[in-house]
């Protein structure tokens, strides 16, 4: 069945040797993830052939935990994309309806757990990339609080948006997933000390009663009518267990998907000007279809390249990057140009502090924050890749939690026409516990 | 629109900055999704300014040599390298 889910790029089991709480536990690692003697492409024919001589910290503490990691999952190229239709190497087909996309750009990690192909995963979420696909899979997602879980050895997307986050079938076991990659990392200074000794797994209790939940209208208006309703049956469930639900208005959000969008594809701009072709990744030679051979042969003339940097730097670019890749890359160059980062990334930073003030203010009257994970359900696969802005604003409801570096869990809250719908709950900053809670309650 | 306009120059202009080829085909799709997605943008320009009062602070490491990639490991990526270094086209 994975073969015709398309779920891994690469599809390999390595074994850990240690005792400990994912002993006997198989989990599927997202590609852009490193892992030391295991090929890492982020789903981009830049890096087809890249093996990581070394392993990212969530990934060595999996091991440790004594989990076994059984492929690297398919995704969005580097991270850019709703659908898990951009990566190079296809698309990736929902377990629940193969006609669909899983979401992205996570979408081989929740596919994974979905379709049972591993019993936990892990994704990563810059502006809803874990949460997104959990929703569509019907599976649970957690985007943790920035700083939460070490990024180390995770290939930069947009670093000061993106975590690691677990998928598994229950909150409990995503929590406990959690509990293993949280924590401070000497590799990773934007680490904080929150995640020492968690019990994330612990907090999987159903307790609601006495719990407010807030309700932001602006996140709920635009939602497709048939998620709404699911969605508000969700949280009557979550009455009925004692919670106490009122709306809230969060003035800002409006403008949070711009901002995302320019922040994002600023710092892509940036980070993804390490693929030159030289280090690692797809080299010009390569690029333009030269063999070994004639590699080799250009070598004698300037350095294994024909041209001088820029050219080659270029090419390389051209044939190793698709389409929404370069799309960000220029036109996040464009937001950070000469004249215009006065007009985009510093208009969209005051937007991004605008929206962190909203959520703080709203969490002085509540506890955690509900809505629609995705305002639509899963789209058919290829309906949506046309018109980039459109794909852009399914990511309405996500975007805010990252632009805020806040908490965030994606439960299955049922369904519609027979197609999974994802409640998310946000939290404030370090308020996993929270959050966790409240979503084992809806499972309840 | 106003300022936003985005034609095919510009777009082989930012390409060049970015340092990525671009076929004729791709510069005119760009040249019009462009268009669309700034002027989606330009809706931060009603954004209020907000104080934005980051609590941040510097984290150190002391300066010790470490354990590290050994040269082998840092080059086995490498499309091509000769002697233990990287070797890449011409600067210029």
């Amino acid at each position: 069945m994975a073969a015709d889910l398309n779920i891994f790029v690469t599809e390999e089991t390595v074994e850990s040797d240690a005792d400990g709480p994912l002993s006997g536990k198989t989990v599927a690692v997202k590609d852009n993830i490193s892992t030391e003697g295991l090929r890492t492409t982020c789903g981009s024919a830049m890096l087809d052939d890249y093996v990581p001589p070394y392993d990212a910290t969530v990934v060595k503490r999996l091991k440790d935990a004594g989990a076994t990691i059984v492929g690297k999952a398919n995704m969005d190229e580097f991270g850019m994309g709703s659908t898990t239709e951009t990566s190079a190497f296809g698309a990736t087909k929902n377990p629940v309806d193969p006609e669909r996309v899983p979401g992205g750009s996570s979408g081989g990690s929740a596919a994974a757990v979905a379709a049972g192909e591993a019993d936990l995963a892990l994704g990563t979420d810059t502006g809803g990339s874990v949460r997104n696909p959990a929703a569509f899979c019907g599976v649970v997602g957690i985007k943790p609080t920035y700083g939460l879980v070490s990024r180390y050895g995770l290939v930069a997307y947009a670093n000061s948006l993106e975590q690691i986050g677990p998928f598994a079938p229950t909150v409990a076991e995503a929590a406990e997933l959690l509990d293993v990659i949280a924590g401070p990392d000497a590799k990773d200074a934007t680490t904080r000390d929150e995640g020492v000794n968690s019990d994330y797994a612990g907090a999987a209790d159903g307790d609601v009663d006495g719990l407010t939940v807030g309700v932001p209208t602006e996140l709920v208006e635009g939602a497709d009518d048939r998620v709404v309703e699911a969605f508000e049956a969700a949280l009557s469930e979550l009455e009925a267990q004692g919670a106490e639900t009122t709306e809230v208005s969060l003035e800002s959000v409006g403008h949070a998907v711009q901002a995302y969008y320019v922040i994002a594809m600023s710092e892509a701009s940036s980070n993804l000007a390490r693929f030159d072709g030289v280090r690692y990744g797809t080299s010009a030679s390569e690029a333009s279809g030269g063999s070994e051979g004639e590699r080799s042969e250009f070598s004698g003339e300037s350095g294994g390249y024909e041209g001088n940097w820029n050219e080659s730097f270029a090419r390389a670019r051209e044939e190793g990057f698709g389409a929404e890749v370069k799309r960000r890359i220029l036109l996040g160059t464009y937001a950070l140009s000469a004249g215009y980062h006065d007009k985009y990334y510093k208009k969209a930073q005051d937007a991004r502090a605008w929206v962190a003030q909203d959520f703080d203010a709203a969490f002085e009257a509540v506890d955690v924050l509900a809505s629609p994970t995705m305002p639509v359900l899963p789209p058919r696969l290829g309906e949506s890749l046309d018109d980039p802005l459109q794909l852009y604003l399914t990511d309405a409801n996500t975007v805010p939690v990252n632009l805020a570096n806040l908490p965030a869990i994606s439960v299955p809250a049922g369904e519609a026409d027979g197609l999974p719908v994802g409640l998310q709950l946000i939290g404030p900053k370090f308020g996993e516990e929270t959050i966790i809670r409240t979503a084992s309650a809806v499972e309840n | 629109m106003s300022d936003t306009s985005v034609d095919a120059e510009e777009v082989r202009h930012v390409a060049t900055l970015a340092r990525v080829d671009l076929d004729d085909a791709e510069v005119e799709e760009f040249a019009a999704q462009f268009a669309d997605i700034l002027t989606y943008f330009d809706a931060l320009d009603e954004v209020p300014a907000v104080d934005d009062e980051a609590e941040l602070v510097n984290v150190m490491r002391p300066d010790e040599v470490r354990e590290s990639l050994s040269q082998e490991e840092a080059l086995s990526n490498a499309a091509e390298a000769e002697d233990g270094f990287f070797k890449g086209p011409k600067v210029s």
